[in-house]
């Protein structure tokens, strides 16, 4: 079992979405220990851009490639490989936090309670745990969110607009854990609108009209 | 085989272990809402009250028109439940993350669907002696209409996954699902009825039954894999 | 031989093509379908058993095998479409959709009127009457799905991921219809007695059925040149196409 150079190639693609071009042949390249801050102004096709990434959405035209290899070839791979978080913290309101990380983080990998509880303890929302999610408040809901982020193990993180709604400690929590996600190695798409201070190299897309 | 680095280091989870975990999910989330699990349920006794009152209380009259009450009713409270299926989940985000999930998506539909029988179809199937019984269906003939129920909801479980996979998201998607399933659930209706009528009449209704049988291993074995392209579909 | 196959998957090729082939579809259409109507309505021999009812059966016949056709068409372009991801194959499937379910439409229509002289009322659940009308339903679905999308390719895929698992059920809806008649045969045998068609009734049948077929044919290549051209506005060649 070789173990690759993670890499993530993006070549040309194309995305129509009914009548509006909205990505027009947009390429990237990201290598371990790299961030790529993705900027541009509403409607130009950011939150289309990570769900090409994804797999999610499959481009008219323009490949998109993990260590080399399509996508579409290593399905099942690649996603073990990445974590997504959209613009929603992807919770079940009727399930508590606990539940929530058991049931979506168990379908990647064994992992106990105490490990969960550990996780939501890093994210500071330990106290939440038993809760169900609707009780909590949208700061909350993305701390858990940040919980499932660190506890998934990928090596691709992309996250949509991961600042929304976390107060300053939130916020140096999240700047932390993703500085030390690509320091370790791991790569990162980060769609956001304010400037990212972190402490590692980033790279810039900024998507036009 | 080249495995990325810093990917899943535990232990993988395998297809089975992934589909009872689904399966436990929806089980909690069914039984966190007993008021939606009870709507279906009380439609179908509902719709089973109009018609007597629209026809007649005639219980001669009624164990006649019987079988097809039943199943009518049975259809229109199945339908209603099968919105349920992804829509929660769509409007949430969670969907998106099921099918991110590195587990197969057709098996995650399967438990999916199979969860969602067992709370709305099966439910039925234990709440048809009621509607029987108002119905003037004889007691001799509950095993077979029970049986036939139980086979009928769970193909239409699967047709109705199909239209949900489909129309979830879309704006009046619920009168676009029923439009889009009653018609290819034609047959289950023709076959299900008809084994019921037999079995008040006290003749033997396996031809029905056999019907019904094979309609039902036909649905449960392709129709996961349309169910699960419609779902890639509205994800797109 | 296959480059021309690989052809038909450019909507441009298509769109010229389809112009090419609709007058000579439609010419042949209307001659097919005058001699059909002229021999069958006139000279064609009354029929020993119905009398002069049966000559519906030159408009009904045809129009239930086009109805049939039609959706096998719309479901195979779909197929296509779904699985190669070959836009014209949804054109194809959109534009054959409404065309379909006029066919079904007339039918209906035609098997109605055939009723009354038959029957003695306008509408029987006969088994074929009860398919064609179950066909009906599968086409509004098929139609409504494709219309319910505001992102016209996602409702391209949905319309043909139903039109394809609806083509799966035909055979199944028939079978389970048939069978359903044949449980309740009341004393009127409410079936469409086929009059046994002496050569001289056949011929017409025939022409009307290759005239029905020719027009569906003409007609589908106007309505495919109108879907190729909606579904392709952005591109240059379709800017070309209309300064010209």
């Amino acid at each position: 079992m070789t173990v690759c150079e993670p890499r993530l190639e993006v070549d040309a693609v194309h995305v129509w979405r009914g009548d509006r071009h909205v990505l027009k042949g947009t390429s990237l390249q990201v290598g371990g220990g790299e961030l790529l801050h993705v900027r541009g102004p509403n409607g130009t096709g950011k939150t289309t851009l990570l769900r090409v990434v994804c797999g999610l959405l499959r481009p008219e035209q323009g490949t998109v490639a993990w260590c080399g290899q399509s996508i579409t070839a290593i399905r099942g791979t690649y996603q073990l490989a990445l974590c997504y978080a959209s613009h929603e913290p992807a919770l079940k309101g009727d399930l508590t936090a606990l539940e929530n990380l058991r049931f979506s983080l168990g379908l990647r990998r064994r992992i106990g309670d105490a490990e969960l509880r550990d996780l939501l303890h890093r994210t500071g929302v330990a106290a939440c745990a038993d809760l169900p999610s609707r009780v909590l408040s949208a700061g909350q809901r993305r701390r858990v969110a940040l919980a499932r982020i660190l506890g998934s193990e990928a090596s691709l993180w992309l996250l949509d607009e991961p600042y929304t709604n976390l107060d300053a400690r939130g916020a140096d929590l999240l700047g932390e854990l993703l500085a030390g996600h690509v320091a370790g190695g791991g790569l990162a798409l980060v769609v956001a609108h304010q400037d990212l201070m972190l402490q590692c190299s980033i790279q810039r897309l900024e998507l036009a009209a | 085989m080249q495995y990325p680095a810093l990917g899943t280091r535990g232990v993988s989870v395998g297809t089975g272990t992934a589909m009872a975990l689904i399966l436990r999910r929806e089980l909690t989330l069914s039984l966190r809402r007993p008021d939606q699990l009870l709507q279906p349920l009380v439609f179908f006794l509902i719709v089973t009250t109009l018609f007597p009152l629209g026809l007649s209380p005639e219980l001669a009259l009624l164990r006649a028109m019987a079988p097809g009450i039943l199943w009518v009713a049975a259809l229109l409270a199945s339908l209603l439940a099968m919105e349920g299926l992804f829509k929660s989940d769509a409007d949430d985000g969670t969907l998106e993350q099921l099918a991110l999930s590195g587990q197969s998506l057709g098996g995650i539909v399967i438990a999916k669907t199979f969860a969602h029988w067992l709370v709305s179809g099966a439910a039925l199937v234990l709440v048809s002696p009621l509607v029987a019984t108002a119905l003037a269906i004889p007691l001799e003939a509950f095993p077979t209409m029970m049986l036939s129920l139980a086979l009928g909801t769970l193909t239409l479980s699967w047709l109705g996954a199909i239209g949900a996979g489909l129309t979830v998201g879309l704006r009046r998607g619920s009168v676009l699902l029923s439009l889009i399933v009653l018609p290819l659930a034609m047959p289950l209706l023709i076959f299900g009825a008809n084994a019921t009528d037999r079995a008040i009449g006290g003749d033997d209704a396996s031809g029905g039954l056999y019907f019904l049988a094979a309609l039902c291993v036909f649905t449960c074995t392709l129709a996961p894999l349309a169910a699960t392209a419609a779902l890639r579909i509205t994800l797109e | 031989m296959w480059t021309w196959f690989y052809r038909l998957a450019s909507p441009p090729y298509v769109y010229r093509l389809a112009a090419a082939f609709a007058p000579w579809l439609l010419g042949l259409a209307v001659l097919a379908m005058l001699y059909g109507l002229i021999d069958g309505l006139v000279f064609a021999p009354p029929d020993y058993q119905q009398g002069d009812a049966f000559r519906m059966a030159y408009v009904h016949v045809p129009a239930a095998t086009v109805s049939v056709m039609a959706y096998t068409l719309m479901a195979v372009a779909s197929g296509i479409g779904l699985i190669w991801r070959i836009k014209v194959g949804h054109a194809v499937a959109a534009a054959a959709a409404p065309i379909g379910a006029s066919f079904t439409v007339l039918t209906l229509v035609t098997g109605s009127l055939w009723g009354r002289p038959m029957w003695g009322t306008y509408w029987a659940w006969d088994p074929r009457l009860t398919s064609e009308l179950i066909l009906l339903f599968l086409y509004f679905g098929v139609m409504s799905l494709r219309a319910a999308f505001e992102d016209p390719t996602r409702g391209d895929r949905a319309a043909a991921l139903l039109a394809v698992v609806g083509f799966v059920d035909v055979p199944i809806i028939h079978f389970s219809v048939q069978w359903w008649n044949s449980l309740h045969q009341g004393a009127t045998v409410l079936k469409f007695a086929k009059p046994s068609m002496a050569p001289v009734m056949l011929w017409p049948l025939l022409a009307m059925l290759l005239g029905f077929t020719l027009f569906f044919g003409a007609v589908l290549c106007m309505r495919l040149r109108g879907e190729v051209l909606n579904r392709e506005r952005q591109a240059n060649w379709v800017r070309e196409a209309v300064k010209a």
